[in-house]
């Protein structure tokens, strides 16, 4: 696809997509979304960027080694922190009373580790999205 | 022959399904079965176990936060799943190098 309009247009709209998500996936334990739709809007700018600019520029943006390390880093941080509070004595992925920090009602570093859980969750889902949609699409 | 008796079949299968639907209590009433003192519990607790205004959040990654670990655990599989297929059947290893 080598369209001129499409590319001049999605350059101006992704930086901002990508900020919205990363907005949904951060605000997730204080406002509607969190980590599977932040993650997917993140995945959809991605796509975006391979539809508009073609396989390669994407793959430089986003190669697999990344997405693969982002994967495997974000599901071993979720159970991470499960692990962290069976350490401190309590049942598998006990939030408040095992020693993460709650807070302040409305803060953005409040809530334990909804924060972490949910970033983890967005990072996840967009680099899913993201290697799914390079992979099927990859010809030869 | 066999179109006849899998029509029946399914007419069967379609009679048990619609009665099972209109045994079902309506949607939001308060009888309703899951209705219970769950959802009381998450109602009146949720911001004093987890300080997160977003209740749908803290039942999600606080307290079920094991079925969202299975959750992200099928994405993992589906991925795996996916790379696996693609490299068996277009005979790539770029992948397993990391590109």
């Amino acid at each position: 696809m080598d369209d001129l309009i499409v590319k001049v247009i999605s350059k101006i709209i992704i930086p901002f997509m990508q900020v919205f998500g990363i907005f949904v996936i951060l605000h997730g334990h204080l406002s509607p979304g969190g980590g599977f739709a932040g993650g997917a809007i993140l995945g959809a700018s991605l796509i975006l960027l391979t539809l508009a600019f073609g396989l390669n520029d994407a793959k430089k943006k986003m190669p697999h080694s990344m997405s693969k390390l982002v994967e495997t880093g974000s599901i071993l941080l979720i159970i991470s922190l499960g692990l962290f509070s069976i350490l401190n004595g309590y049942n598998f992925l006990t939030n408040g009373a095992s020693g993460f920090n709650l807070g302040k009602t409305g803060e953005i570093i409040s809530a334990g580790f909804i924060p972490i859980a949910t970033l983890a969750i967005g990072l996840k889902v967009g680099s899913t999205l993201i290697t799914l949609f390079h992979t099927i699409i990859e010809e030869d | 022959m066999k179109k006849i008796i899998f029509g029946l079949l399914l007419s069967g299968l379609l009679f048990i399904l619609i009665s099972g639907i209109l045994e079902m209590p309506a949607l939001g009433s308060l009888d309703n079965q899951s209705y219970n003192e769950v959802t009381h519990y998450y109602i009146e607790n949720s911001i004093k176990d987890t300080n997160a205004p977003n209740m749908v959040s803290a039942i999600m990654t606080d307290y079920r936060f094991f079925d969202t670990l299975g959750e992200t655990i099928v994405l993992f599989t589906a991925i795996t799943v996916v790379i696996s297929v693609r490299i068996i059947g277009v005979g790539k290893s770029h992948y397993l190098k990391g590109d």
